[in-house]
């Protein structure tokens, strides 16, 4: 079963353990499959489950079951291999996310500069198209060059990414939301864009700015309807 | 509800194919306040080395001992601790939340 989970898990599939909390019992459900034996119950609660990503334990006519919902892990591709990147990287890494690092710049998303993280040198739109955002999945544009920022933007705002951020003042927001609103993107796709990016917590270092994009991708994640598009001002 | 950084599961693989008894304890249910969201998972061995959390280090002293019980009689249980439920336990949550651990061994 633990064996089956985990390939579950490295494969990027939503799967629920139902364990029978007085037997110790257990099943694993799938949107579209289930253990052998799994009782109908079971596997519907299950999937209420897994609908709405929030493990519980609940009575059912067997007894007391508790259904942890593994889902995939939270993403955060970051365009552009600059210093803020690289105190982002690793905390986002400690805060649960897989971290890709896009920059096409050779000398930006080397290893050297960013042990351990998956780096990427391809261009940003077509790295974004190959990552395929989901909607466990941050995007963060930090590269200051609207060629590179722009073309991942306009990938993203076609994705469910939960959050979109995008370095730069708010006067350089301004340009940027009306160039993007010059590809045919409306008002409220726009919205969805945090810029100046990050919590207004008085960032100035890379390291502080990582960490008020770190708070506002976290507060996106867990308190959606407070995190406004454009609230942010750190960066 | 899965994105703990330390791979909890991955670690009770590699022990059991390392040839140690390990067991599983899992944050079921919460009452209140408690510091570990349901799902949060500890994994122990035998030898008691541990983990991950299950609550902010109040009651992993406890757990452990329980799950080297399992690991030895393979029989899942569930333990309750909180500070109102004075009769089972006596280990306690500081912050006054009350939390359930389902302790299973990994086969």
């Amino acid at each position: 079963m633990l064996e089956s989970l985990i390939a579950d898990r490295a494969a990027h599939r939503a799967v629920v353990l139902a364990t029978e909390l007085d037997t110790g019992r257990q099943w694993l459900v799938a949107a579209g499959t289930a253990s052998a034996g799994t009782p109908g119950d079971v596997a519907v609660a299950a999937r209420d489950a897994l609908a709405i990503d929030d493990s519980r334990a609940v009575d059912l006519a067997g007894g007391r079951v508790f259904l942890h919902v593994h889902s995939p892990p939270l993403r955060m591709i970051v365009i552009g291999a600059v210093h803020i990147t690289q105190a982002l990287a690793p905390m986002a890494t400690l805060a649960g996310y897989q971290v890709t690092v896009v920059d096409p710049r050779g000398a930006f998303a080397t290893s050297e500069r960013f042990p351990g993280i998956t780096v990427s040198d391809d261009w940003p739109d077509d790295a974004l198209e190959a990552l395929a955002p989901d909607s466990r999945t941050a995007v963060v544009t930090l590269t200051h060059d609207p060629k590179l920022d722009d073309a991942a933007l306009a990938v993203a705002l076609r994705t469910e990414a939960f959050y979109i951020g995008s370095l730069g003042s708010a006067k350089n927001h301004r340009a940027r939301t009306e160039r993007i609103a010059r590809l045919g993107f409306d008002e409220a796709a726009i919205a969805r864009i945090h810029g100046p990016v990050g919590l207004a917590i008085g960032a100035r270092s890379p390291a502080e700015i990582a960490i008020a994009i770190l708070a506002q991708v976290i507060e996106a994640r867990r308190r959606p309807a407070r995190a406004g598009g454009a609230e942010g001002r750190a960066a | 509800m899965s994105a703990d950084h330390e791979d909890i599961l991955g670690a009770a693989a590699e022990w059991r194919r390392d040839g140690r008894g390990v067991a599983l304890a899992t944050v079921v249910t919460t009452w209140g306040s408690s510091p570990r969201p349901v799902g949060s998972q500890l994994v122990v061995d035998e030898a008691g080395a541990m983990l991950g959390s299950v609550s902010g280090g109040c009651i992993e002293g406890a757990v452990v001992s329980e799950a080297i019980e399992v690991i030895g009689d393979g029989k899942p249980r569930v333990l309750d601790f909180g500070v109102t439920n004075e009769q089972a336990w006596e280990v306690g949550l500081a912050c006054g939340g009350k939390i359930q651990v389902f302790v299973e061994k990994v086969a």
